[in-house]
C-alpha cells in the first residue's frame, strides 16, 4: 500500500518562537492588530507499508529519531491512502 | 597527544581549530563524517560551520552519520570530547550534553565578543581556569539559546561550563553557553575559543581549553 504522509513539527507550549514573535511585529507593522502568532513546519513524503498501523509507527520512529528534538517539539502525524 | 577534528560537509572551523591545537602542543588530524573508527586518537573536537547547512535543525543531520558511533565510543572510552558552535549544537541532538541550542530570541545570527564566566573546572578543557575566572570569546551562531526543562538538576550536578557573563545576548536559560555531560569529559560550548587563541585575534583567552586536552 502506498501512502502519504504529513508531519507537523510545532515548538512545545510556553516555548519561545523567535520567528512568530517577528512575524507578529512585522504585521504590527503594517497595522494588522494579531495575536498568538505560531509557525508549524510541514514536512510530507509518501512511502509504502503493510498497514496505516505500520506505516504510523515508523512515521513515530522517524520524529524520534531525526524529525524531531523532543526537548522542544510537539508533532502530529498524519497519513492517508494514496489514490 | 592525537586529536581528531571531525570534519562534516559545510564544516568551516576545522582549520582554525588544528591550528589552535598546533599551538597548544597536540597533534590534531582531520576526520571525514564516515569514518565509524576513532580508537587511534586521545580526544576529538567538533568544529563549528553549518553541517548540512542546517536543514532541520543546527546539527540535526550531522548526529546520525556514522562518525557519531566512533564519538560514542570515545566518550566510553573517557576520552575528552569537545564540541564548538555547531560543534556544541550537534553534541546536543545526540543527546550526548543536556538539553538544546536553539534559535536566538532576537531571531538574528549574534557575532560578538562576549565576557563567559568560567562555571566550573572539572572539565578537561576548563581544568587550566579559575572557577568564576572571566574570559573573552566570539560567538557566532543563529541558534545559539540554550534551553533544558532540568536546568536546576544541571547547576545540583555541576554540569554548567560557560555563561555569559554580563549581557545574554541570544536569550540563553540561565545565560547559560556552555553545558557538559554527568563525568565532565563531553563538553558543549557555543562561543569560540580557536577564534581567542592568539592575541592578533584579539585574545588568547580560548587557548587553555586546547591546552587542557593536552594536560589531561
Amino acid at each position: 500500500m502506498k501512502y502519504n504522509a504529513e508531519v507537523k513539527i510545532s515548538l512545545k507550549k510556553g516555548m519561545l518562537n523567535p520567528e512568530a514573535a517577528t512575524i507578529e511585529r512585522a504585521l504590527a507593522l503594517l497595522k494588522y492588530n494579531v495575536k498568538n502568532t505560531d509557525t508549524i513546519q510541514i514536512i510530507k513524503f509518501s512511502l509504502e507499508g503493510e498497514n496505516a498501523e505500520v506505516v504510523r509507527r515508523e512515521i513515530d520512529e522517524m520524529c524520534q529519531r531525526l524529525l524531531c528534538n523532543p526537548v522542544i517539539h510537539n508533532y502530529e502525524i498524519g497519513i492517508s491512502l494514496e489514490d | 597527544m592525537d586529536v581528531a577534528i571531525i570534519r562534516f560537509p559545510g564544516s568551516n572551523c576545522d582549520r582554525d581549530v588544528h591550528h589552535a591545537l598546533e599551538i597548544a602542543g597536540a597533534n590534531p588530524d582531520y576526520v571525514w563524517w564516515n569514518q565509524r573508527d576513532l580508537s587511534s586518537f586521545d580526544a576529538v573536537v567538533i568544529p563549528g560551520g553549518f553541517s548540512y547547512g542546517d536543514y532541520l535543525r543546527a546539527g540535526a543531520i550531522a548526529a546520525i552519520t556514522p562518525v557519531i558511533e566512533g564519538i560514542k565510543e570515545t566518550v566510553k572510552e573517557k576520552k575528552p570530547v569537545l564540541g564548538i558552535c555547531n560543534g556544541a549544537q550537534i553534541l546536543a541532538e545526540i543527546g550526548l550534553v543536556p538539553g538544546v541550542f536553539t534559535n536566538n530570541s532576537n531571531a538574528k545570527f549574534i557575532c560578538k565578543w562576549t565576557d563567559l564566566r568560567v562555571k566550573t573546572t572539572r572539565t578537561p578543557f576548563t581544568s587550566m581556569y579559575d572557577k568564576n575566572e572571566i574570559i573573552k570569546m566570539p560567538i557566532a551562531h543563529a541558534e545559539g539559546r540554550y534551553y533544558d526543562d532540568e536546568i536546576e538538576k544541571l547547576q545540583d550536578q555541576d554540569q554548567i561550563v560557560l555563561a555569559f557573563a554580563d549581557e545574554n545576548p541570544n536569550g540563553s536559560l540561565e545565560a547559560v553557553t556552555g553545558v557538559c555531560d554527568e563525568e565532565g569529559l563531553v563538553c558543549a560550548v557555543m562561543p569560540h575559543p580557536e577564534r581567542a587563541s592568539e592575541n592578533i585575534l584579539g585574545s588568547d583567552d580560548g587557548l587553555k581549553f586546547f591546552k587542557g586536552i593536552v594536560n589531561y
